[in-house]
């Protein structure tokens, strides 16, 4: 008899409190040893075919339709290479920063919408806590303070968005070459009003982030967490940029694996394995090929790769993040949550300058040059670097897309924190609604977006089934 | 007297709808007190714990799964709610329908420029639900009580719907509030 036909079966499906819809599948034997751990993403959209066709600047406006959660990113990685289909290389400096002030309000909104919408309730209350107040309204009753503040936080940043993009969600702010719309005296002045409020709430999330990491590092730092590569764009000083950069890379000990790679030439350095088992692919760095040279991506990945951060508040943060592992790089999985709330003090800094810039009220919008037939649009998303690559022909019409979502370069260490997880807290144990949500924090440590990585969205119940290896149903349990 | 229950489901959406439903920001906490979610990705309930009297549906059917939750919802709820241009005409994964499935699939796990896959398979294993040959509005499986466009329908949408229709008052949206994408 073969080994497979004795294992038992579980699945968690699906995983929730994350932003999309995937499913966990694990393997255990007779002693409950988990022998498999795989996550899954179970939708499909079919982007990269039914775009082919579509005439090219209507892309910025369609392929943010993937994902509402961050569609400024993908709105923006899809301008900037529709930037340079339109031959426009450097944008008119009012662009270019009503574009960075939207990124900036974005990664506002979406690092607060995780932390305090769907993470902070693990925190808060427990991994193990019970489920019926283990969510968001359970912190609105008990910590209404912090509530109010993650609600006015990401208001702000959507708020920014609204103005620089139009709308909310799904808006049309940048088009190929420029922008549509500048800053008005009193957009700014509104939002300037607010600001000293907001900084305050800032840097609180990140005193909340920081504590918590800091109080539980014993049972923290080996949690789902293994050495790892790291990438992410890079300005050409090494400081971080989240809208524009280089590549580099990293392997767990800090060595450069390439530094300051033109970003058009990526095909040269990731590829993407296709495994039967999930819609998501698995990309990896080339010259280390795919059994070693998958990679993280994301707040944790950049503040590991960057030499510093330009704004002094979160460099003084990142210092002390970093002397945590020796100014190493930091290869613990639950240390995103401190690294994300760096960032999103980063980004009010950024905001704050870019308000008293009076670029913002320029008139000159939008760039043009010489045509160009393929392109490539890189963006540091909320989750990570997203990978945006366009062919254009003569008739205006896209006749190859390639997307390398944030989410989906996070495919292999997800499932890593995943295995690593069960085999920690699950193996020989009765299998638990609470053991369960440990695999679960682990996900969302990653805020993956699956609805991008299908390039979809979905959630069910957690329900998890236990099958004897003659497939009959041993044991059920549906998550409250 | 127990709170009314409102469930929300993202099927075959871009979970943009959602964050509208967000969007309401200090709302929420007046909303809290109208109403209790049941299954939703708000908040951990993950199967209906009872009847509902609104679901809110984001997205369209694209696979079979998304087919059984849309049933389960209208099993549940007194009134559903097509929410935004998905739910009501598949929206952009109805981008797909007039292409065979097929070409979709080689596209994105056979011909792509990164795509690294020696054995040229498809995702197929038996932890994924059936894609449907298309994608479906959610009022050609099941019977849909309201529709709300666009591409998301704004924070103030749904909040008016909500708030009429929980006080069983008459839902009239202002001409401005109904918009398409
Ligand atoms: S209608 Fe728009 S916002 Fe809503 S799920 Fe569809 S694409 Fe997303």
């Amino acid at each position: 008899m073969s080994t497979k036909q004795t294992l038992k079966r579980v699945v968690i499906d699906p995983v929730t409190r994350v932003e999309g819809h995937g499913k966990v599948s694990l393997l255990l034997d007779d002693k409950n040893v988990v022998r498999q751990a795989r996550m899954h993403i179970v939708e499909f959209r079919g982007f990269e075919r039914f775009i082919l066709g579509r005439p090219y600047w209507e892309v910025p406006v369609t392929v943010q339709r993937l994902c509402g959660i961050c569609p400024v990113s993908h709105h923006l990685a899809a301008a900037k290479a529709m930037d340079l289909i339109v031959g426009a290389d450097t944008l008119p400096p009012t662009a270019e920063k009503m574009r960075r002030l939207m990124h900036y309000g974005q990664m506002l909104q979406s690092h607060a919408l995780h932390f305090f919408h769907l993470v902070s309730p693990d925190l808060l209350f427990g991994f193990d806590a019970d489920p019926a107040i283990r969510n968001v309204i359970g912190v609105a009753r008990k910590f209404p303070d912090l509530a109010v503040q993650g609600v006015m936080l990401r208001k702000y940043g959507q708020e920014i968005i609204k103005a620089t993009a139009g709308k909310k969600i799904h808006g049309t702010g940048a088009i190929p070459g420029g922008i549509n719309k500048n800053l008005s005296v009193a957009e700014r002045d509104a939002f300037l009003k607010d600001v000293d409020r907001m900084m305050d709430w800032s840097r609180g999330a990140l005193k909340v982030a920081k504590d918590y990491t800091v109080e539980h590092l014993e049972t923290l730092a080996p949690f789902g967490s293994f050495d790892s590569n790291h990438l992410s764009l890079i300005r050409e000083d090494g400081a971080m940029d989240l809208y524009h950069g280089n590549l580099r890379a990293i392997n767990a000990g800090g060595d450069t694996i390439f530094d300051q790679v033109d970003y058009q030439d990526y095909t040269d350095y990731i590829a993407e394995e296709v495994r039967p088992w999930s819609y998501m692919k698995f990309p990896f760095i080339k010259s280390l090929g795919p059994e070693n040279g998958w990679y993280r991506v994301g707040p944790l990945a950049r503040v590991n790769t960057c030499d510093f951060i330009d704004t002094p508040e979160a460099e003084a943060a990142r210092q002390e993040f970093m002397a945590l592992t020796g100014n190493k790089p930091n290869n613990i999985t639950m240390a995103y949550h401190w690294a994300r709330m760096i960032e999103l003090l980063h980004s009010m800094e950024k905001i704050v300058a870019l308000l008293n810039d009076p670029d913002l009220q320029g008139t000159d919008l939008v760039a043009k040059g010489d045509r160009r037939e393929e392109a490539v649009g890189l963006i540091e998303a909320p989750r990570g670097t997203l990978f945006h690559h366009y062919k254009v022909n003569a008739d205006d019409q896209v006749v190859m897309c390639n997307l390398i979502v944030s989410t989906t370069n996070n495919n292999e260490p997800m499932n890593r924190a995943v295995a690593g997880v069960a085999r920690d807290y699950l193996s020989g144990n009765e299998v638990t609604e609470p053991l369960l949500n440990h695999i679960e924090v682990a996900i969302r440590a990653y805020d993956p977006c699956l609805s991008c990585a299908t390039h979809a969205m979905g959630r069910m119940p957690l329900v998890v089934e236990l099958f004897g290896a003659d497939g009959a149903l041993l044991d059920r349990r549906v998550k409250e | 007297m127990a709170k009314p229950k409102v469930a929300t489901t993202s099927l075959a959406g871009c979970f943009g709808c959602h964050m509208s439903i967000l969007d309401i920001d200090e709302r929420i906490l007046d909303l809290i007190e109208l109403v209790d979610f049941d299954k939703s990705p708000v908040d951990d309930i993950k199967t209906f714990t009872g009847r509902c009297a609104i679901g809110l549906i984001e997205g369209g059917c694209s696979n079979d799964e998304n087919v059984h939750v849309l049933q389960d919802f209208r099993k549940h709820c007194d009134v559903l709610i097509a929410l935004g241009d998905c739910a009501t005409m598949g929206g952009i994964p109805a981008m797909r329908n007039t292409l065979p499935l097929k070409e979709c699939l080689d596209e994105a796990y056979l011909n792509g420029p990164t795509v690294y896959n020696p054995d040229r398979c498809i995702p197929n294993d038996a932890e994924l639900p059936l894609l449907l040959d298309k994608v479906y509005p959610v009022q050609h499986v099941v019977k849909i009580d309201y529709f709300l466009p666009g591409c998301p329908p704004s924070a103030d949408t749904i909040w008016q719907t909500l708030v009429a229709l929980l006080n069983n008052k008459p839902l009239d949206l202002p001409y401005e509030l109904i918009k398409y994408d």
